[in-house]
């Protein structure tokens, strides 16, 4: 075909059939890969029986605060690598801060604590299962995330994904802190980051694999 | 026409099409063709067949992905990331393993034109070029402009893989010494 011959074909199709902007794309993924993270997280784990005092307890906050910073961070970058020619930003920052946090909140308990409470602080009851239950109730948010980018035009494939599954895994962990039993915050910055960094590492796989276009 | 004037006009033309105006998108897309041809041509000298087609690619992805250009943002990185996007997909297709312009920044300074801008310096490759025999021609065209493999090259040109390696040598080394250039070609790629 001539190129003049594409450029008339294609345009009378400049307003139709124009798909949504990539804001209500990834804010739509966000929601059915939020709505997935609960189901599994109900349906397989259960809130923690202790939900009604919770709120009481500041470490409840930073559990669940830290894993949003790092998902809102990752959400932010989604809809910049989302869109060509709009560089990723410093949503690193973000993800940075929400680090620092967890490990100096941990470092200081871990210092305050008696040594030989120290152990139970950073394996806690649950550690072995801790990254992987992170890790799958993540899932449909990576997922939806990724389904989301296909629509788009990310260039930089595996950065895109990597940001994907930053916004899955600290969706995953706050989402998993409705259930976690665990309260040590060095417990937090060891299973916590560890859980939130898979879903990252299989975002930055998966990148350059799914998202070709 | 200044850079700033053609992102202001395609910018106009663009919005006024995804509004509605068949013609002004029309419009938008023959310029942004025009556009694009040059930028293609200047990164794909060793390819001049596949120019068109990969313009008509780009074309038909930013038209497909036209969604994801929002009002608020410059136009100009938008088409260069999709153009630049595309240009990698092809030659990763071909097997190639980086964009065009990195070998071609390595050459500049072996010819001694790094001050010229590139228009001069392809214009004095190509010329370089032609006063070498045909298949040490080929080779450094494949392997130093193109970016691609020895072994792509090989199967490209139908030689045999040292027959590359030899004539890429041998042509830059005759390259120097008529050109009057010192410094040694670094290592084959």
């Amino acid at each position: 075909m001539r190129t003049d011959e594409l450029i008339t074909l294609l345009a009378t199709r400049a307003a139709a059939e124009r798909q949504a902007p990539a804001a209500a794309a990834l804010l739509r993924a966000v929601v059915v890969g939020l709505l997935g993270a609960l189901l599994i997280m109900l349906a397989g784990y259960g809130v923690n029986p202790a939900l009604p005092q919770l709120p009481g307890r500041p470490m409840f906050w930073i559990k669940l605060g830290a894993p949003a910073l790092v998902a809102a961070s990752g959400a932010l970058a989604v809809a910049r690598l989302a869109r060509p020619g709009v560089p990723a930003g410093r949503v690193g920052w973000g993800i940075a801060l929400a680090l620092a946090l967890l490990w100096g909140v941990a470092l200081a308990q871990w210092l305050g604590a008696p040594a030989a409470g120290r152990s139970a602080l950073l394996w806690g009851q649950t550690w072995r299962s801790c990254p992987f239950s992170i890790g799958l109730i993540a899932l449909p948010v990576l997922l939806a995330a990724l389904r989301a980018l296909r629509e788009l035009a990310p260039t930089r494939l595996r950065l895109a994904g990597a940001a994907a599954g930053a916004l899955a895994g600290g969706a995953g962990a706050a989402v998993y802190a409705l259930h976690c039993p665990e309260f040590g915050a060095p417990f937090l910055a060891v299973w916590y980051v560890l859980g939130m960094a898979l879903p990252v590492a299989v975002g930055a796989w998966l990148g350059p694999r799914v998202l070709r276009w | 026409m200044s850079a700033a004037d053609t992102e202001a006009e395609l910018r106009r033309l663009l919005l006024a099409g995804l509004a509605g105006d068949d013609v002004a998108y029309r419009r938008f897309l023959q310029l942004l063709a025009g556009h694009l041809r040059g930028f293609l041509r200047r990164r794909l000298f060793g390819w001049p067949d596949d120019v068109e087609d990969l313009v008509q690619e780009c074309l038909l992805a930013m038209h497909t992905k036209r969604h994801t250009y929002q009002a608020d943002q410059p136009l100009t990185p938008w088409v260069h990331a999709i153009a630049r996007y595309k240009l990698i997909d092809l030659l990763r297709v071909r097997g190639a393993r980086e964009a065009l312009h990195d070998p071609l920044d390595e050459a500049m300074p072996l010819l001694g034109a790094a001050e010229t801008d590139a228009l001069d310096a392809r214009h004095d490759v190509l010329e370089m070029l032609q006063s070498l025999p045909a298949k040490q021609r080929r080779s450094i065209e494949c392997v130093k402009i193109a970016g691609l493999s020895v072994a792509e090259t090989a199967r490209l040109t139908g030689q045999s893989e040292s027959a590359v390696k030899v004539g890429v040598h041998r042509g830059l080394k005759a390259l120097a010494a008529r050109f009057g250039v010192t410094r040694q070609p670094e290592g084959q790629r």
